[in-house]
């Protein structure tokens, strides 16, 4: 049928929908924030756990309850487990990476070794009226560390 | 079908983005009508031939272009009153939208002196299905002003939940807003039944008309209310015109909205007077060719009848409804009998996101709406979040209906869903 929606949705992306990794809210963290988009009702609350590592601080954990589309589910599972483990400066330049890809309309070509399952998104960056569904939980990760870098009084 | 517009594909060719192929070559299949309606060429072509033609200012230029334009202007006004069952002409006020006319009441109501006044103590009643234009203005007012704000619930097949009405409705009542035809429910209202409740305490009625003005046959007196508001681009109008109806004694005993050229008798350093109604607050140079293209709107109406644009919108909703109940783990929001629901049907799909199901009829050709179709309350009283709809009118064929089933069948298929 229509190759443009199998760009959309890809296999990938069912496949986090259908069994989202890290789901849930969990303890401890030192941020929690929630995040709605206003023009379709996508919500999420997001909460962020750092720990102190050698190079700065770590991303221990990202947990999160969201309600909303395909994309909007499978983003935050993709973002997981991307930023999890990472030292939150590599967390940040995942971030920006994916954010360019989204911002891109298309014209991005992703680096499957940065943005892993990621790359998934490029065919939703055709698709202007889905972009901010896929970027929903990575403004909320990005605005939680803030939040829970200042609370930590840690450095990136 | 029974029912159906007679000459309905030539009622077709009369819009032409009905023509329109989209997603890779298919046929439009045009179901977002409670969201904005297409355009008929008569009102493509008056508003076209306004601005080639007639373009000035209106009631202030003394040439023969102002004049041409005030009189189209103040024609169109003259049409609305008719198509709405307006005794007077002063009681239709042009405003850019609905939305705009609810928030010019409820803020010349704090405003007012006398009996329109809203202040401590006082209630505004409205219910739990309306659209977030008749919520946010009230809550906004009664915040201001120390009013309570209160509402009717809803029942659990979607209608309004009249069981407290005596309660509700009482001698602290000022106000009663509510809407005619929900645009998520489908739901028709008894608004007279309502109004008069309203009238017995002493309060105004005030009714959301957006969606019922499109599909019924409207006549303002009737209805019950004292202010009744709608919006021209669901009604086969352009975007950017509005009507707000109100009694002229009411419309005159508000305080002016906004100040500016128009609105005024005589303007010195220190005060102004102000016009009466309508142009008391119509506040500035109006949306001139939209006021022009709605009367050309309400005329194609009229020509096409609004009983038989009614008789139309109850059979595609019937089949609709039909159709829709033979698509597996599909739930229809709101009333299930046609004869009490407008041409609005929310559903969900069970295990697909309302977004994804847009998505996916998209590229089918089909388009309809996802999300909360700005009535989170009402979704949340059904414990959804957000919803698919469809919304069919007077150019809505059973073909285009077969084409929504088939595409959600389709969407199923996509999903994996068995």
């Amino acid at each position: 049928m229509s190759t443009e929606l199998d760009a959309l949705y890809q296999e990938i992306i069912l496949d986090h929908y259908k069994n989202p990794h890290h789901k849930g809210l969990r303890d401890p963290f030192e941020a929690e924030v929630h995040h709605v988009n206003p023009t379709c009702g996508d919500e999420v609350t997001l909460r962020v756990h750092l720990s102190d590592g050698p190079d700065g601080q770590l991303v221990e954990d990202v947990s999160y309850d969201a309600l909303g589309c395909s994309i909007s589910q499978a983003s935050a599972s993709v973002l997981t487990d991307l930023v999890i483990g990472k030292p939150v400066a590599d967390a940040m330049e995942i971030h920006q990476e994916f954010l360019t890809l989204m911002q891109g309309k298309g014209t991005v070509e992703p680096d499957e070794e940065t943005l892993e399952d990621g790359i998934a998104f490029a065919g939703v960056a055709k698709f202007p009226a889905r972009v901010k569904c896929a970027l929903l939980s990575w403004m909320a990760w990005k605005d939680a560390t803030a939040q829970a870098l200042e609370t930590t009084g840690g450095k990136v | 079908m029974e029912g159906l517009l007679p000459d309905l594909d030539i009622i077709r060719k009369d819009f032409p983005i009905l023509a329109r192929t989209v997603a890779d070559g298919q046929p439009l299949v045009y179901l977002d009508s409670a969201n904005t309606s297409q355009k008929p060429q008569v009102v493509i072509d008056t508003m076209v031939d306004h601005l080639e033609r007639h373009n000035a200012n209106i009631a202030r230029a003394m040439h023969t272009l102002g004049a041409e334009s005030t009189e189209a202007f103040e024609a169109a006004r003259d049409k609305v009153a008719a198509f709405i069952g307006a005794p007077e002409r002063e009681g239709v006020v042009f405003t850019k939208n609905i939305t705009e006319a609810l928030n010019l009441l409820s803020n010349t109501f704090a405003w007012a002196e006398g009996d329109l006044r809203v202040g401590p103590g006082d209630e505004i009643v409205i219910t739990e299905m309306e659209h977030h234009s008749n919520i946010v203005p009230w809550q906004l007012l009664t915040e201001r002003t120390g009013a309570t704000l209160r509402w009717f619930g809803l029942t659990d097949d979607g209608r309004l939940d009249l069981s407290d009405i005596d309660e509700l409705i009482n001698e602290r009542t000022k106000v009663v807003s509510l809407t005619w035809v929900s645009n998520m429910l489908g739901t028709v209202n008894p608004v007279r039944e309502i109004a008069d409740k309203a009238h017995a305490v002493g309060a105004v009625v005030i009714v959301d008309a957006a969606q019922a003005v499109p599909q019924l046959p409207v006549d303002v007196i009737a209805s019950g209310a004292d202010f009744l508001g709608f919006t021209g681009h669901k009604a086969v109008g352009p975007t950017g015109i509005g009507v707000l109806w109100g009694k002229p004694e009411l419309l005159n005993a508000l305080p002016p909205f906004h100040g500016g050229g128009e609105m005024i008798e005589t303007v010195t350093m220190e005060r102004s007077t102000y016009a009466k109604a309508p142009h008391r607050f119509e506040a500035g140079t109006p949306p001139i060719v939209e006021a022009v293209g709605l009367g050309a709107a309400v005329d194609y109406l009229g020509h096409l009848g609004m009983e038989a644009v009614h008789a139309h919108e109850q059979a595609i909703t019937g089949y609709a409804l039909e159709g829709l109940a033979s698509v597996a783990g599909l739930t229809v929001l709101g009333p299930l009998d046609a004869a009490s629901r407008g041409g609005a049907i929310s559903f969900e799909l069970a295990g697909v996101h309302p977004h994804d199901v847009a998505q996916v009829l998209d590229s089918r050709g089909v388009a309809i709406r996802a999300g909360h179709h700005c009535a989170k309350p009402a979704h949340a009283r059904f414990g959804v979040q957000a919803s698919c709809r469809m919304s069919s009118y007077l150019y809505t064929t059973p073909g285009e209906i077969d084409a929504l089933v088939d595409a959600l069948e389709y969407t199923r298929s996509y999903f994996r869903l068995g």
